[in-house]
């Protein structure tokens, strides 16, 4: 059959480089393979030359692919499946990108992309590494290639295109009409949480992230295999580098989780950051290690362990994240694209060989019989190390409870409250590695003499008593688990600040104030300034919207029981308009308004402190939700104070819109007569006369009636309410009063009977009488800390980088 | 035997014993029978919420109160009471995972999972569906 109107020149040609990039990486791991079992440099220069140009064409194909799948997602094309399933025409053009790391094969092609550059920098800097390191990390383009060939082989489909067609892939009944593509008017989008700027950048640089890992692996094996243990040198910047993108991408997807997810903060412990913080661990661990070896020729084998770990994990992690394993336990993972068997091919047939590769080469990898001093830094950089390892393995373990279930058929599920299952270890952790980063430094390579631990000592005085300060005038009452983990919560903070002023008093004391060589100090006052940051956020983390308003009497509810302690009711309800009652503050819901460029509506909040002293307007969000799903994903906003947060999103919203077709019921009153309506009674309590208190709803010249009304709801709440009328001369005015959570409005009619008291008031009970939204207000102290010591934290690592391949660069690059 | 040596096992048996702690707080999928005998134990529940009851939440009222009813793949069904704002693709979701605990005869829900939004976008049901109604 004919179609009409499809563009499959695009696809095709898309298609070549897919299959142009995988035969072309293999013929560079070939390649470089071969060159790096030769020794002489005149042998191995025309396999080089054949890898480079290979390397180079692998390049070509992966960036032609990348612009071919931009030009069909910019243009719409639907026809194919990407297109149609990623985006849709009311995208903004800055979120075009985002379409890539929606799904699985964009995301597939932006790590290759990073590997692909990546090899250039070995290729440029690796010097007699090069074609060892090269082997590897081609070869894992190899693998990379074959996750988007989209190919079937003796029916069995490898990997999954990003350019296939929708008709190909999908069994509708319109597919059989030749004019289908005039049917498919528009995608079905980008999913709308992703439509924020966090996603523009994050994926790319945990990608990065990801994708560096394979270079100190890379190292690794090249070195077990020529039995040349050298590269510990080189490789300590790559692994810097890693550490540096994976952290700050990781941390991104923290940032963008507490901006755009309205979970209430910015980690979870969900499996997907889970997966992605463990490889840091180990890579951390590799790169402690690989210092040790580097400067006291102790913990060489711990070095080849942490960093082939970690590339593994980082296959693992993958392997989670895609093969929709994680089902029920995360909230955000990609779909099963039916390629799970090629995942967990992906992973063992990098696992397998390596972990061998590494146990056949145990022994003759050199290590110290003499064990190392306790008066020394090695020794305490090994245990630091050592402790970050057994961190991510427990969590991955915890992190791997579906795989388990998988496995062997069982049938566990998380603990009641998940994510004090991995806080209250993991703040143990953080006291030891805080303690670690602070001491550490102190010690000298092999020994340390004892005079020199003098150095120390005003440091930790200064650094007890600011943890003491805030232990005892920051208010950390974080009790919800107990004594003794909130004992623990106020060790970890003053072993984070301990790390920080040690370190930092380390910049004089030991560095003398030489800038160069203080990345590594620089890192560590950065790593103290997170830990703080996040014990301090989530310790102190108070709910501002604590429901005390009348709106929602807990104490009443469920007939009359008293609510349950921990029972969370941190929901406030606000009436549009009307100044709802909140802590320290009085809110408001102002208005809403939608922006036509973003499709998202935002509300705006009103944030009035009764001190008098504080005032403020948020403006969070919610977006339409899109993919055939009803409903709208909320994106919270913040008001940033240097010392805290106030954090602010939807959680749920009515309007009404319906035209109020409800009358006025008029009855008559009298005094102290009760007055029943649909959810609850009304009692007239009094008649005044140009009361004060009521002075601004009528004029000087205007004599007013006003009543006083109370009204008591079912649910035993009580509101009053004051209709009245205004005369002046023959002109009479009404002046309505409304009770809005109950719904009602009150209105002063006439005085029937001026001698017997007699009066006729209207009353109007409507379904909704006004907009009105629920929204959960958090405080989030100290969250800048936090993301300040994430900047700190990269740019010590980027120092050292810097400093390592001043010392080292020029001469690897110069034995090519 | 080396102090390194020493350090590594009692780490290494620590995070043994962290794991061991760690199985014993781990819970189970239920069903709705199966978590009624379990009364007041903690428990996640695979369920859908069941269209023929209402679900009553009227954030005017109480915004921290959400009640519906939930059935099971086995077709029986308990009133579910959660003390939060409705989630807000809640109706449309196809799978609910429950965690809470059956308490008077109903769930005492303490925290709803819904089938994430990023996990339909690939549902070539969904997307089926998709197609023939904009057909």
């Amino acid at each position: 059959m004919n179609y009409i109107g499809e563009h499959l020149l695009p696809g095709q040609i898309g298609h070549f480089f897919a299959v142009l990039s995988l035969v072309a990486s293999l013929l560079a791991t070939i390649a470089f393979f071969k060159a790096s079992r030769l020794n002489s440099p005149l042998e191995q220069q025309p396999w080089m030359k054949l890898a480079r140009w290979a390397h180079g064409f692998v390049t070509i194909s992966i960036l032609a692919m990348f612009g071919i799948l931009y030009y069909i997602i910019s243009n719409h094309l639907f026809e194919y499946k990407y297109a149609y399933t990623h985006s849709d025409r009311s995208l903004q053009a800055e979120y075009l990108l985002s379409c890539f790391w929606e799904g699985q094969e964009g995301s597939f092609m932006l790590w290759s992309f990073w590997n692909c550059l990546l090899g250039w920098m070995v290729i440029r800097t690796a010097g007699k590494w090069e074609a060892g390191v090269m082997s590897v990390l081609s070869f894992t383009q190899v693998t990379l290639a074959t996750m988007i060939l989209g190919v079937y082989f003796f029916d069995v489909k490898v990997g999954s295109g990003p350019f296939v067609l929708l008709r190909n892939e999908m069994d509708a009944p319109i597919f059989s009409r030749p004019e289908y593509l005039s049917f498919i008017k528009d995608g079905t989008g980008l999913n709308t949480l992703l439509q924020n700027y966090w996603m523009v950048i994050h994926p790319p640089i945990l990608f990065l992230g990801f994708a560096s890992t394979v270079v100190p692996f890379a190292y690794a094996i090249a070195g077990l295999m020529g039995k040349d243990h050298e590269w510990t040198k080189p490789a300590l910047p790559w692994a810097s580098f890693s550490a540096a993108a994976l952290g700050l991408g990781i941390m991104m997807g923290a940032a963008w989780a507490y901006e755009s997810l309205s979970f209430g903060g910015y980690w979870a412990w969900d499996p997907v950051e889970n997966a992605s913080l463990v490889p840091w661990l180990t890579l951390v661990a590799g790169l402690h290690t690989n210092l040790v070896y580097k400067n006291s020729g102790y913990s060489l084998r711990p070095t080849y362990f942490f960093y082939i770990i970690s590339f593994i994990l980082i296959l693992y992690s993958t392997f989670l994240t895609r093969s929709g394993v994680l089902g029920d336990t995360s909230v955000h993972a990609f779909t099963d694209l039916g390629m799970n068997t090629q995942l967990l091919l992906f992973l063992l047939v990098f696992l397998i060989p390596s972990l061998v590769l590494f146990f056949i080469r145990y022994k003759s990898i050199p290590s110290i019989v003499k064990e190392e001093n306790t008066n020394s830094r090695e020794f305490w950089m090994f245990i630091g190390s050592l402790i970050l390892f057994l961190a991510g393995a427990v969590i991955i373990a915890k992190t791997s409870t579906p795989v388990w279930n998988k496995l062997f058929g069982t049938n566990i599920a998380p603990p009641e409250d998940p994510e004090f299952a991995y806080n209250q270890i993991q703040v143990f952790v953080a006291i030891l590695i805080g303690m670690l980063t602070a001491v550490t430094q102190y010690f000298k390579y092999k020994d340390t003499p004892k005079a020199h631990f003098r150095k120390i000592l005003v440091p930790t005085v200064i650094a007890l008593a600011i943890s003491l300060a805030i232990s005892f005038f920051g208010h950390i009452s974080y009790d919800k688990k107990g004594i003794g983990f909130l004992g623990a919560i106020h060790v970890a903070i003053f072993a984070a600040v301990y790390a920080i002023v040690a370190n930092s008093a380390y910049l004089w004391l030991g560095l003398k104030g030489k800038l160069k060589a203080a990345g590594a100090t620089v890192a560590h006052i950065g790593f103290g300034m997170v830990l703080l940051g996040i014990l301090i956020s989530s310790a102190k983390k108070t709910v501002l919207s604590w429901n005390t308003t009348g709106v929602s009497p807990l104490r009443v509810e469920e007939g009359g029981k008293p609510n349950p302690a921990g029972n969370p009711a941190e929901n406030l309800t606000l009436f549009k308009g009307v100044a709802t009652d909140m802590g320290r503050y009085m809110v408001t819901y102002v208005k809403d308004t939608t922006n036509p460029l973003d499709r998202k509506r935002y509300f705006e909040i009103d944030f009035t402190s009764k001190a008098g002293n504080d005032h403020f307007r948020l403006y969070p969000d919610v977006i339409k939700n899109n993919k055939g799903m009803e409903g709208f994903a909320a994106n919270p906003a913040a008001r940033h104070y240097w010392d805290k947060d106030i954090f602010v999103y939807i959680t749920s919203f009515q309007e009404n819109r319906s035209a109020d077709t409800v009358t006025f019921k008029n009855r008559e009153v009298k005094v102290h007569d009760t007055l029943f309506y649909g959810n609850g009674m009304m009692i007239l309590n009094k008649v005044s006369v140009n009361p004060k208190e009521k002075k601004h709803l009528y004029a000087d010249d205007e004599t007013s009636l006003f009543l006083d009304m109370t009204v008591i709801s079912k649910e035993g709440r009580f509101y009053t309410a004051n209709p009245g009328i205004a005369l002046k001369g023959q002109e009479l005015r009404t002046i309505t009063d409304t009770v809005l959570s109950q719904s009602l409005i009150l209105k002063f009619n006439k005085v029937i009977d001026q001698a017997s008291g007699k009066l006729e008031i209207g009353v109007k009970e409507t379904g909704n009488i006004t907009d009105l939204l629920t929204l959960k207000v958090y405080e989030f102290p100290m969250i800048n800390i936090l993301w300040l010591g994430i900047v700190v934290m990269v740019v010590g690592l980027i120092m050292s980088i810097v400093q390592r391949v001043k010392k080292t660069g020029g001469k690897n690059t110069a034995a090519v | 035997m080396k102090t390194t040596h020493i350090i590594i096992l009692v780490l290494i048996a620590a995070s043994i014993a962290v794991l061991v702690q760690y199985s014993g707080d781990l819970t189970t999928y239920e069903t709705i029978a199966s978590a009624r005998e379990k009364e007041g134990k903690h428990v996640n529940l695979i369920a859908k919420i069941d269209k023929g009851h209402p679900i009553e939440y009227d954030a005017a009222k109480n915004p921290n109160y959400l009640s519906f009813t939930a059935v099971d793949t086995l077709g029986n069904s308990i009133k579910v009471v959660y003390h939060d704002a409705k989630p807000t693709d809640m109706e449309k979701s196809e799978r609910l995972v429950l965690k809470g605990a059956v308490k008077d005869g109903y769930f005492d829900c303490k925290n709803i999972l819904l089938k994430c939004p990023s996990k339909y976008k690939d549902d070539p049901n969904a997307m089926k569906n998709q197609l023939q109604t904009s057909n």
